[in-house]
């Protein structure tokens, strides 16, 4: 196996749709601008980058034609830096992770920056045409099911109670709001040029809240269920950059990695319980990485919602104190194409500050599917 | 004549917001100042959550500058006309003005919307220029919907002044302005503060239950169900008193107004324990949620205790029912002796204040009904009980006649000659006059008779080769009949030469929609044929309408619902009055529109150039629209979603909407080609099965009940055109029989008919 290691990762500020500071940027000049950010910082010979990869959960619209191409030209990339969009929808980017080290292992280039966008503000979850199999949803519907209902199926199954979703979400918003007073986010944050002028800071994080401010929320997707908006992630506008090589590009360049890429997988679950979707993918990643969950340092854990990330934990049995150090998507947010390559780019960053050993990315996948990176330190 | 694009507000209290939005609405520029620091950005914020709204869009708001007096008075530089809506003191009012007067432009206008201060005291001391370009504009609470405007001006303004604001308030803010005379609560208040002050007075005096005196003087003399006492807690008791005190100054010691005292104790009593109306604790009503229950209740009169509302029936409003006003005046019984002590001392004390605070009676009754909102004014009601009856009936009770009613004799106030409208003048009638461009189908009724009528709808000729459609139904509800008089006015208008049609009545509402009863009936009686042949030819006439070889225009205010809305989705373009509420409210009653509604909004979402591509986003956006039975609430808002396009104009002032109609008809007549069919491309059953992914989550939600489901259903089959494939294209005529189809298999189902069997009976849409 060639060593392939996480050489850089920065981000857009994560901003809510509609009202937030991103809502008017077009998605492809976001991750243009962000792309640009990478290779600066990385100070990475671009010439020498083999492709864009980028996750977008629905290409189409602004982040519509191929839009990692686009992003190419938008970032000055050199022309011969070819691009390829990719979608697996919430695990689109690090999807897009995936693809580079397999190249890389076929020996098929060394250098990839693998890229995520979602604005959610401008393409609307389901895409502007959403047509689905009319036989397909008569006899299996849960092929179709809203990410809600799933997240109340997981609430049910598991009989996570409402008090502990949100004791959950509750925890990611403080260890995001200390994260960002802390000034520990803004290494990651490129500010991002909009009409409005710069936005240069998270805009989904809410460090007032509290469980009896939670507890006040009405369910959002069933009348007598117990998930609400304040234990879902926000719809967020939002992009991602990582700089993926291999080890001997990185140290050849002068480029200090973050992490190693241990291993990789992927998993199909039942679509009605799609949050559990990090559960299998993770263990099959572990396994390959020779590992298990109690060597884990660090876990960045998605949280699409409270009940699948306290449902994925207790299967997998996770130390919670490893979770989302600097917060998760419920306090971030999860702009969904993007959210792959940050958790995986964060849990690099993550391992590296904190001097663990092993980091696991993870996260769950509309549909029925999980996605998981293992990463190692370098040292 | 220079135009008002431009208007500062100061004051922005209820009134000076409420006026600022309006102006706004107006399409002017808005500056709104306060005293304090924040206050009128506050007042937009409120505003922009109000209901009924202030305005007219959302994006009005953005249309206003807030600031201070303190701070941002330089901002009334470029303004054509400074609205003064501070507090009541002269003192105070003339010292803004003065601090105005370096930043006004040279023929700039000032006005103040004081409701108690007379023109004079505020220009005692002006300076001489301002004076001539300063008058009172006196809006009525809330100012975008009440229509009355009382201009006061002097003898010493610039004509082109008073015209230019007439102007503005008549045809942009849509104001009916009526212009009053310098006198003490110039002409509505005047009489309808008399009128409350007599009412509650009299109801202390002859022992009359607040109940009895709202039931007696409500309806039957067409004043609104909020009656007396429902109004006084609608205004604000706390109000009363100043109001009072401010009449028992401003008035001659021989004025009427004194026999009624200074106002019951009681009201000082309820003001002091918190009891202001419905903006306190309550008023003469009020609502008891004590133990969780929402109880109305009614104060005594006598002992000021409240005990649950009981609703009685006095014998009086039997005596109404069988003969009407005059027979319950008649009625041997309290309240209606009660009725008939405030009623003829109204009516009197109106007629006696005519030249002195209006120029005629009509102004006094137009004041009345748009300023409270009567059915009638003083002087239709004079004509109604008959003004020698009413003398007579005077003299009985001892209040003295006024000379104006003494003249008429046996005549009536109104009359009608030679098809025009005329009024009393003291000595001789003379005509009503309209303002220049007001076109009213009332007057072209009195002067001619229809081209052709059936019991539901008349077809009128308004002039210059135009026709007019009227529907006559009970709530203009639409059924055959008017469907055969739209095939009929189609197949006659160019055989007798007229240019095209105007689709129009002056009722409250435009049209109600169909009327739903029929359906009801004929499906107890399991008359299907029948209710299909109904709904087609429904179609077939609006399809008529919409291809005839000349150009028709729809002309909605107030209500344009379901069968309503969809006339006017077949119209070739549509003068709307800016209060009309539009919308496909079916889904309501369990069904889908039949009517083409479907494919009207179908093609204009597929015509639009800036939906996202694709065959879903027309699908999308007409199921939201009609599976939420959205009602837009103003014609601009019934842009968003697409009951009227971008060629259509919005017409502030009701009285100016057959006229704006009548001249389009006549621009586009010339060369008329009428439209081209939509041919749709639409997604089929992958569209029907997206639409109904949204419905199972909004019933998850609890958003959507079990029948919605099934309407929704139905609704996403017409939509995405059925069984067809995107590749195909689909008729007209094809959307119009999936929308028959559809309706029909709704209307069969139990839970529409207990729809509409509910609305029907309550006027409210029952969620099963």
């Amino acid at each position: 196996m060639i060593p392939i290691v996480i050489a850089g990762y920065v981000r857009s500020p994560f901003t809510p749709a509609y009202k937030g500071g991103l809502a008017r940027t077009r998605p492809d000049e976001m991750a243009g601008q962000v792309v640009r950010a990478l290779v600066e910082r990385t100070g990475v010979d671009a010439d020498k980058i083999e492709d864009l990869i980028v996750g977008c959960a629905f290409p189409e619209g602004e982040q519509g034609f191929n839009v990692a191409r686009l992003i190419g030209f938008l970032a000055d990339l050199p022309v011969s830096v070819a691009g390829t969009t990719v979608n697996r929808f919430c695990g689109s980017s690090m999807q897009a992770i995936h693809m580079a080290a397999g190249s890389m292992q076929m020996g098929a280039g060394e250098a990839f920056i693998c890229a995520g966008v979602e604005a959610m503000s401008r393409v609307p979850m389901t895409g502007f045409n959403p047509m689905p199999h009319p036989g397909l949803y008569e006899r299996y519907p849960a092929a179709y099911m809203g990410m809600g209902e799933t997240a109340e199926n997981v609430a049910e199954k598991y009989q996570l109670s409402r008090q502990d979703q949100e004791a959950f979400a509750v925890e990611s918003h403080k260890k995001a709001a200390a994260a960002q007073a802390a000034g520990r986010l803004k290494d990651e944050i490129v500010a991002i040029k909009t009409k409005g002028g710069d936005v240069t800071e998270d805009g989904c994080i809410r460090a007032e809240t509290t469980p009896d401010t939670l507890a006040g929320l009405k369910p959002a997707f069933s009348e007598t269920g117990s998930v609400t908006a304040g234990t879902s992630s926000p719809l967020t506008d939002g992009a991602v950059a990582t700089l993926i090589c291999t080890e001997d590009f990185a140290m050849a360049a002068g480029i200090t990695p973050l992490a190693r890429i241990k291993s990789i997988a992927v998993a199909g679950c039942l679509p009605e319980i799609m949050g559990i979707g990090p559960v299998g993918a993770s263990r099959k990643a572990l396994e390959r990485a020779g590992i298990s969950a109690g060597d884990l340092d660090v876990v960045e854990l998605n949280e699409a919602f409270s009940s699948q990330s306290l449902a994925s934990i207790r299967d997998l049995g996770l130390d919670i104190s490893k979770i989302n150090f600097d917060g998760g998507a419920i306090a971030l947010g999860h702009p969904l194409g993007a959210t792959g390559a940050r958790i995986t780019g964060k849990a690099a960053q993550v391992l590296k500050r904190e001097g663990g050993r092993y980091a696991l990315a993870t996260q769950c996948i509309g549909g029925g599917q999980g996605i998981a990176t293992v990463l190692e330190s370098i040292s | 004549m220079s135009s008002i694009d431009k208007v500062c507000v100061i004051g922005a209290g209820v009134m000076g917001a409420g006026i600022a939005a309006q102006a706004a609405n107006a399409g002017a520029d808005v500056v709104l100042l306060d005293l304090a620091e924040g206050a009128a950005a506050g007042a937009i914020k409120r505003m922009i959550k109000e209901k009924p709204a202030a305005f007219m869009h959302p994006r009005m708001a953005k249309k206003i500058t807030p600031g201070t007096t303190g701070d941002n008075l330089a901002l009334i530089g470029d303004c054509d006309w400074v609205i003064e809506a501070i507090i009541e003191r002269p003192d105070i009012k003339q010292e803004l003005y003065r601090s105005l007067l370096p930043h006004l432009k040279a023929d700039a206008i000032v006005s103040s919307n004081t409701s108690t201060l007379p023109l004079r005291v505020l220009t005692d001391g002006m300076d001489a220029g301002l004076k001539k370009r300063f008058m009172i504009t006196h809006f009525f609470n809330p100012p975008r919907y009440m229509r009355l405007l009382e201009l006061i001006t002097s003898a010493e303004n610039e004509p082109a002044a008073i015209e230019r604001i007439s102007q503005f308030c008549d045809a942009g803010m849509g104001k009916s302005v009526v212009p009053a005379k310098d006198t003490p609560g110039f002409i509505a208040n005047r009489i309808g503060t008399f009128w409350l002050h007599a009412a509650v007075t009299e109801a202390m005096r002859q022992n009359i239950g607040v109940e009895a005196v709202d039931a007696v003087l409500g309806r039957p003399a067409g004043v609104p169900k909020t009656g007396i006492f429902g109004l006084a807690d609608l205004v604000g008791i706390d109000l009363m008193p100043h109001i009072l005190a401010s009449f028992k100054t401003a008035l001659d010691a021989d004025d009427a107004f004194h026999t009624y005292g200074s106002g019951p104790e009681l009201v000082n009593k309820m003001i002091a324990d918190g009891y202001t109306g419905r903006k306190g604790k309550g008023g003469f009503y009020r609502l008891n949620t004590e133990g969780g229950k929402k109880v109305k209740e009614v104060i005594d009169l006598q002992t000021g205790e409240y005990s649950p509302a009981r609703r009685p029936k006095p014998e009086a409003l039997n005596a109404f029912k069988k003969g009407g006003l005059q027979a319950m005046l008649d009625h041997d019984s309290a309240e209606a002796k009660y009725a008939r002590s405030v009623l003829l001392a109204t009516l009197a004390y109106a007629a006696s204040l005519v030249p002195e605070i209006a120029d005629d009676g009509e102004s006094v009754d137009r004041a009345i009904r748009l300023g409270y909102n009567w059915k009638i004014g003083p002087f239709e009601l004079i004509d109604k009980l008959g003004p020698k009856w009413l003398c007579t009936a005077l003299g009985q009770d001892g209040i003295a006649v006024p000379p104006l009613l003494a003249a008429l004799g046996d005549n009536s106030f109104y009359r009608v000659r030679d098809g025009r409208l005329q009024q009393f003048a003291g000595t001789d009638y003379e005509d009503v006059k309209r303002p220049d461009g007001v076109l009213l189908l009332q007057d072209v009724k009195r002067a001619s008779k229809p081209i052709f009528k059936n019991m539901s709808a008349s077809v009128w000729d308004i002039g210059d080769g135009v026709a007019c459609l009227e529907f006559t139904s009970k709530m203009n509800s639409l059924n055959p009949f008017i469907m055969f008089m739209i095939e009929k006015a189609v197949r006659e208008i160019p055989k007798r030469g007229f240019k095209g049609l105007v689709v129009y009545n002056e009722g409250s509402n435009f049209s109600v929609g169909a009327n739903i009863g029929l359906m009801l009936y004929g499906g107890k009686l399991g008359l299907w044929p029948l209710i299909r042949w109904t709904v087609k030819r429904g179609q077939d006439a609006y399809q008529k309408l919409k291809y005839a070889p000349f150009p028709v225009v729809g002309a909605p205010s107030g209500m344009a619902l379901g069968g309503g809305c969809e006339i006017l989705l077949h119209c070739d373009a549509v003068e709307a009055h800016a209060e009309s509420y539009i919308g496909l409210v079916e889904a309501g009653v369990g069904i889908v529109p039949g009517w083409g509604g479907c494919k009207e909004l179908l093609g204009r979402w597929t015509a639009n150039k800036k939906r996202p591509g694709g065959p879903m986003p027309p699908v999308m956006k007409a199921f939201e629209t009609i599976a939420m039975a959205a009602v837009a609430t103003s014609a601009m808002e019934a842009r968003d979603h697409m009951f009227l396009r971008d060629g259509d104009t919005v017409v502030m002032n009701r009285d100016r909407v057959l006229a704006a109609a009548k001249a389009r008809v006549l621009d586009m007549a010339p060369g008329y080609i009428p439209p081209e069919p939509y041919v749709l491309n639409l997604p089929g059953p992958t569209g029907k099965t997206a639409l109904q992914l949204g419905v199972r989550d909004f019933v998850a939600k609890g958003i959507a009940s079990a029948h919605d489901a099934t309407v929704g259903t139905e609704l996403a089959h017409v939509l995405s055109g059925g069984d067809t494939d995107m590749l195909d294209t689909v008729s007209e005529d094809q959307i119009l029989k999936l929308e028959r189809d559809g309706l029909i298999k709704l209307a069969k189902t139990p839970q529409t008919r207990a729809r509409v069997e509910h609305m029907l009976k309550t006027g409210k849409p029952l969620r099963n």
